[in-house]
């Protein structure tokens, strides 16, 4: 048993703290902390600044991306000194869509000509991809889907809603779930994995607002939409086994752990601010109290996940460890907002940002924390409920 | 970075695995801890045999030299099996005290005699005033000609009926609650002036209430610097308590694996009663619990324990955190057994009831929890000036 790094990972370490202090844009730290300081929508040169730089920089924009598609290929250690790294020093986060999701799926089940066509705009991120998932009627029983892709010569119409989709506003291309065949035996057997560039008439998007007034995820309409038969990934009808294969594919990261420990470091000096009975809240026993459980299960949470990366280094494979991670990680990344919000008291209150005021009220630190707190009650619903992660692991693990 | 045992590790793990299989099923533990004695002397000589009385131990007295890790593995599997003999007490927190601060001769007298069974040993830090803190001793020892004579009581010390030697903190120097002025003295159980009051746990361990009137110890059995015993207490404290923590970690698995199993056989409404979400979500829980205490405990024990800083942050994370798992995969355990779950004849309740004792052990989840807090909330930069960090 050894945690330790290598000399070998501590050169890389701080190659990558090098990197980020020589390369990570002074201009887009300002514009994004701006931004969020009055609540307002991240362009997407926000959201991809970041990403095409370390796209020109040996594939570290893609950490798991083996070396032959353009990517870092990356140990499973240096992976996660990577993430510890990124969040410490505060950069904006990848999106996850083309990198982590629809990437592996193209290069592990697609063919030559659409690994040529779409892999160098997701490493690079000039190229927008957003999820077509979730339907109105399909959450978590996600196979029950029904938007429809018939084929007519060369082309699937398509037809039916998406929902949910996360940064539609800003997409280049969707990969979604369709069906193919109806009449299958079982639902999962009649879905395929399209390929749809959202330029394509008959694609429409329209905004959901979430409740803390910010627009991130849209509805997805398709009205006959024509799409090429190219775009199909692997077989028809094998839909079910890419959309698994993404699911599970991305364990690293997958917990949040670097993100929630800056977090907690962050929460630690609001309460050293924050005043309570004459003395720093981070005095108040009951508060102390808060974050050390929020720290306890963090620090458990972190060894649970070098213990998945450690066995999946040893090629002893993945398994559906993933949900718990997903569960924990969620589950702390809520608290954690949640104690940033408390530790503000009142100037949990204002919404800062909207039309009806763009002053801005109170301590610096406080901005915007009531939201972020409202705005994380998706993490414990999204990517498969935590109820769904329970009963993944009930089965697969248990063998209920 | 790797969590896999070594090859010797694995070796010790398949055999202290094979030692709970063949000598330590439910019937066998049954009779032990109905016994008179509590314990069985023939295991004790088998774990002689086997070289688990000297992992901890230096390889210059006959040990092994093993590190925590080492001792993880031996009392996981005890957990396993909930044995009950006195390995924590003797080995690790005896044993730990006499080879951080025992002289050459108390040590080439000592531990080769532990190592190979002819003795066990107790540590009597507890009072009936002091909780958990180790600092807090009442005891006295006052030095009169060549001898020591102490006077105090010493409360729920773990094995001392099965020891022939205890070793009692006592105050030379100093307030009630001072940390310098406490000095270890080593003492044959035997002695005139030490009456033992011996009695079953609630988890059928053994412990005792040790009554100390004009008790005359040697100068030479002092252990250590006198007045200074207040360190190495803590450190060899802060050991034992991974040390229970990993049977704890032991217990637990077999709480989850068990209750899993007992789960997809209980049949009620016509079907296995693990068909139901409810019942299928609250294992997934425990399994989580366990997990989790698991990864601390694996935090622990590959944290760098020889700064006493880190080793003192490690060590009550982890047991404030097992602490919270043991509650609440115990009671789920319980809970989901139903009826069977709180009759004595069962043996998930004996579990449970070990590992709730270990909750208790050295400290439970609040004392921890709050020397944790106090080791890592000082020293916090304001908001305001990260902010300008941050900037600039």
């Amino acid at each position: 048993m050894d945690t330790a790094f290598s000399n070998e990972d501590l050169k890389f370490q701080s190659e990558i703290r090098d990197f980020i202090k020589t390369n990570y844009p002074q201009e887009l730290r300002d514009s994004i902390n701006s931004k969020r300081k009055l609540g307002k929508e991240l362009s997407r040169e926000d959201l991809t600044a970041w990403h095409k730089i370390l796209g020109k920089h040996n594939g570290w924009s893609a950490p798991s991306w083996p070396k032959q598609y353009g990517g870092a290929e990356f140990t499973p250690t240096q992976k996660y000194i990577f993430e510890q790294e990124c969040a410490k020093a505060e950069c904006q986060y990848i999106m996850p869509f083309g990198i982590n999701m629809v990437g592996p799926v193209i290069y592990t089940f697609g063919n030559e000509e659409q690994k040529v066509q779409h892999l160098p705009g997701i490493l690079s991120g000039e190229v927008f991809w957003c999820q077509g998932y979730s339907e109105p009627g399909s959450g978590s029983d996600l196979a029950s889907l029904k938007t429809s892709a018939v084929k007519e010569g060369d082309h699937y119409i398509v037809n039916g809603q998406k929902t949910w989709t996360t940064m539609a506003q800003y997409a280049d291309w969707i990969f979604c779930l369709v069906r193919t065949n109806p009449d299958a035996e079982k639902p999962q057997q009649g879905i395929s994995f399209l390929l749809i560039d959202m330029k394509t008439p008959g694609v429409t998007v329209r905004p959901i607002k979430l409740m803390d007034g910010s627009h991130e995820v849209n509805e997805t309409w398709f009205d006959n939409v024509k799409v090429p038969v190219e775009n199909l990934i692997g077989q028809e009808n094998m839909g079910w086994t890419y959309a698994k294969f993404l699911l599970a594919h991305e364990r690293s990261g997958i917990a949040g752990v670097a993100r929630s420990k800056k977090a907690i470091e962050r929460i630690k000096q609001i309460a050293s601010s924050e005043m309570s009975y004459g003395e720093p809240l981070i005095q108040d026993p009951a508060f102390k109290a808060k974050i050390a459980a929020a720290e306890l299960e963090l620090s458990a949470l972190e060894y649970t996940e070098l213990r998945t990366l450690a066995k999946d280094s040893a090629g002893k494979g993945p398994g559906p460890e993933s949900s718990l991670l997903k569960i924990k990680g969620t589950d702390i990344q809520q608290a954690v907002t949640e104690l940033a919000m408390e530790a503000v008291g009142y100037y949990a209150n204002p919404h800062l940002g909207t039309t009806l005021s763009n002053e801005y009220v109170g301590p610096d630190y406080a901005t915007n924390l009531s939201g972020t707190y409202f705005n994380f009650r998706k993490a414990s619903i999204y990517g498969g409920s935590n109820e769904i992660q329970r009963n993944i692991i009930a089965k697969m693990v248990l063998g209920l | 970075m790797n969590f896999d045992y070594t090859e010797e590790q694995t070796l010790l793990d398949n055999m202290v695995t094979s030692f709970v299989r063949d000598n330590y099923d439910w019937d066998t533990r049954c009779n032990i801890v109905k016994s008179e004695e509590g314990w069985k002397e023939e295991n004790w000589k088998q774990f002689a045999e086997l070289g688990l009385l000297g992992v901890p131990f230096e390889e210059a007295y006959g040990g092994l030299g093993g590190k925590s890790a080492d001792l993880m593995i031996v009392m996981e599997q005890f957990g396993k099996g909930l044995v009950v003999e006195p390995y924590l007490p003797t080995v690790i927190l005896a044993g730990g005290l006499i080879s951080k601060l025992g002289s050459e001769e108390q040590k080439n007298s000592i531990i080769p005699e532990i190592i190979s069974g002819n003795i066990r040993c107790a540590f009597a830090y507890a009072e009936p005033q002091s909780r958990f803190d180790l600092n807090d001793v009442k005891t006295s020892a006052v030095l009169n000609g060549d001898d020591y004579v102490l006077n105090g009581f010493k409360s729920v010390v773990f094995g001392a009926g099965m020891a022939s030697h205890l070793i009692i903190s006592a105050r030379t120097e100093g307030e009630q609650r001072s940390d310098s002025g406490i000095t270890l003295f080593i003492v044959d159980t035997k002695s005139e002036g030490l009456t033992l009051q011996n009695y079953p746990t609630i988890d059928e361990y053994r412990a005792s209430e040790v009554i100390i009137e004009n008790l005359k110890v040697s100068k030479d059995n002092v252990l250590g610097k006198v007045n200074m015993a207040y360190d190495a207490i803590e450190e060899i404290v802060d050991i034992s308590t991974i040390a229970a923590c990993s049977e704890a970690v032991g217990i637990l698995q077999v709480l989850k694996d068990s209750t899993t199993e007992y789960c997809k056989n209980r049949k009620q409404f016509g079907q296995s009663i693990a068909k139901n979400q409810v019942i299928q979500h609250c294992l997934v829980d425990m399994m989580i619990e366990y997990e989790q205490a698991k990864s601390i405990l694996y935090m622990a024990v590959t944290a760098d324990l020889s700064d006493s800083d880190e080793r003192r942050r490690a060590v009550s994370a982890a047991k404030a955190r097992i602490g919270k798992a043991i509650k609440f995969v115990g009671e789920s355990a319980i809970q989901l057994h139903g009826g069977m779950g709180v009759v004595d004849e069962y043996m998930v309740s004996h579990y449970f009831k070990r590992a709730t004792m270990i909750g208790v052990l050295f400290g439970n989840t609040d004392y921890h929890m709050k020397r944790y807090m106090t080791l890592t909330q000082s020293g916090i930069s304001s908001a305001d000036e990260a902010i300008s960090v941050s900037v600039t």
